[in-house]
């Protein structure tokens, strides 16, 4: 959603048209005004080094050349994989419906070819700031001129009895989501700890694929930290018409079983299964960086230019917590949007860039037929307007505050949830926007869906010339 | 989508992976070739109309099934995406 703009396609991509210049290809935020420009540096001997090579990791290094970095990008990940999508390992992959080949973000070759040092199994021990180099397990060392940490997230363990059995399996990697994919099978049954957007979109494909599925969720709703009880009400009867058991208020206390799991205790009763599945959220990353002396407060503190308390380190995606300019608040996200977005405005940053990571949060998650989309963030709502029809199994909630639109969540209503997506961009790019601008707006696109319709005609393309900033 | 992302064109971000989600793979079809694909569903109409400068030729790269009918299909790339 940056609104950079890209480079002319004529143009070759890559390093062949680039200059001496760090700045790299045009960007509008690029070092105007009365700001002191750092001493230009030869781009061509830089080397930028990125630890992690999860979407964040990769997107930024992908950045780098099509902006025209010409120097040296090494690119670490712990894992045996290239760069890969992490979403469809709690759907489509894990149903058996995607290959690996249709995961990777790019073509193995793309590394080499774009002179991208892709290093695999390579975990990143030490930064040694003071000297400008990392050092990987093992020993080696690799130097810096500016570092991107994109160590991502984990997910959180379930420090109970029985919790490090074979059958107590968590989803994050692609490792993970094999090993999971191999034991579901049709009659077993599945107990899912937490449920939450991942523990959901598992529950959903292994009933699917026949397994008889519990999720045992400790609050008194699913989805209780990301939507309102009406979006958790329909995904918890979804999954109930599917058969699936939904049990709010379970604690589990332990996992029983020999070698293989037999049932997973609650402080309300037993649950019988033969696997078990722990989604109760994710951790920051941060070790790397607070071992170096970053400061790190649930993620790693950065500012609005993806810069920690080191002006040669950065960081982007799941693990940093970051202002929102547009929220006016700290937050930390786990999702591609956050992922992509940060990395993208990290790796012009790193090139000499002053560009502001301020974007709109959104996000997805399918299960079964229902597409449920969600863009903003809920918080400190007090009213939410209705479209759509709850029966029907198409709806959509607009959560506003004070009388305007913050967010929106929209199942099976893609034309609600890119409305109020771009209406919040909308808000986001104006410079000052005027109470009465925004209550007409209000008026216009939330109030009068038909009104709404018009403005939104793509032949008339008005809403572009209205709510996006020309690049 | 999958084609384009391959071969590293610029301008297709596709960042939900081709989940018909963001509308970040949208394209503008060649007049010569908007009447021969398949029209759209629901959902990437729904995407589309609020893509970046959508135009009637707009579609969602990702819910484009490249088939041997296609070969020497030709899409321009938007500006920007969303």
């Amino acid at each position: 959603m940056l609104t950079l703009p890209l480079s002319s396609p004529k143009e070759t991509p890559g390093r062949s048209q680039v200059s001496l210049s760090p700045a790299g290809g045009g960007s509008p935020q690029g070092g105007s005004g009365g700001a002191q420009r750092k001493p230009r540096r030869d781009s061509l001997r830089e080397i930028f080094v990125i630890v992690g090579a999860g979407q964040a990791g990769a997107q930024a290094a992908y950045t780098l050349r099509e902006r025209g970095f010409a120097g040296r990008i090494v690119l670490l990940g712990d894992e045996a994989q290239a760069p890969y999508q992490r979403p469809p390992l709690s759907k489509t992959f894990l149903a058996g419906g995607l290959s690996v080949d249709r995961l990777y973000l790019r073509p193995l070759s793309f590394y080499a070819s774009n002179d991208i040092d892709l290093r695999l199994h390579a975990p990143v021990e030490v930064i040694e700031r003071k000297v400008g180099r990392v050092r990987l397990h093992g020993g080696t060392r690799v130097e810096y001129d500016r570092l991107l940490i994109a160590t991502g997230s984990r997910p959180r363990m379930l420090s109970i009895p029985g919790g490090k059995g074979v059958d107590v399996h968590y989803l994050r990697t692609l490792q993970d989501a094999f090993r999971l994919r191999t034991k579901i099978a049709p009659g077993m049954r599945v107990a899912i700890i937490g449920g939450g957007y991942i523990g959901l979109e598992v529950a959903a494909t292994a009933s699917v694929a026949g397994a008889k599925v519990a999720v045992l969720e400790a609050e008194g709703r699913v989805l209780g930290r990301v939507t309102s009880a009406a979006v958790s009400e329909f995904f918890a009867s979804a999954h109930r018409e599917h058969g699936v058991e939904i049990h709010c208020n379970a604690r589990v206390t332990a996992f029983r079983g020999g070698e293989r799991l037999e049932a997973v205790t609650c402080e309300q009763g037993t649950i019988n299964a033969d696997l078990a599945v722990v989604g109760i959220g994710a951790d920051a990353n941060v070790d790397l960086a607070r071992n170096a002396g970053l400061l790190c407060e649930n993620g790693i503190v950065v500012d609005e230019h993806c810069r920690t308390t080191d002006p040669n380190i950065f960081a982007a995606g799941d693990c940093t917590r970051h202002p929102n300019a547009w929220l006016k608040r700290q937050l930390r996200l786990e999702s591609v949007q956050n992922a992509v977005d940060q990395a993208t405005a990290a790796a012009l940053n790193m090139m000499g860039n002053e560009c502001r990571y301020a974007e709109i949060p959104w996000f997805w998650s399918n299960q079964y037929e229902h597409k449920l989309q969600t863009a903003g963030c809920f918080d400190g709502y007090d009213e939410i307007l209705e479209r759509g029809n709850r029966d029907s199994g198409r709806f959509a909630l607009i959560y506003c505050k004070e009388g305007l639109p913050i967010a929106v969540d929209a199942i099976n209503m893609p034309r609600e949830y890119m409305a109020v997506r771009k209406l919040l961009a909308g808000q986001r790019t104006q410079q000052q926007p005027s109470e009465s601008a925004m209550s007409e707006n209000r008026e216009k696109f939330v109030r009068e869906p038909a009104a709404w319709r018009r403005e939104t005609d793509p032949l008339q393309r008005p809403y572009a010339k209205h709510y996006l900033r020309s690049p | 989508m999958e084609a384009a992302r391959d071969n590293n064109i610029r301008g297709i971000k596709a960042e939900c992976g081709g989940e018909c989600s963001c509308s970040t793979c949208h394209c503008y079809v060649d007049v010569l070739w908007d009447k021969r694909l398949p029209p759209k569903k629901d959902d990437e109409a729904s995407l589309v109309e609020f893509a970046w400068e959508p135009r009637a030729t707009s579609r969602l790269a990702c819910q484009i099934l490249l088939t041997d009918a296609l070969d020497g299909l030709v899409l321009h790339v938007p500006m920007q995406q969303l």
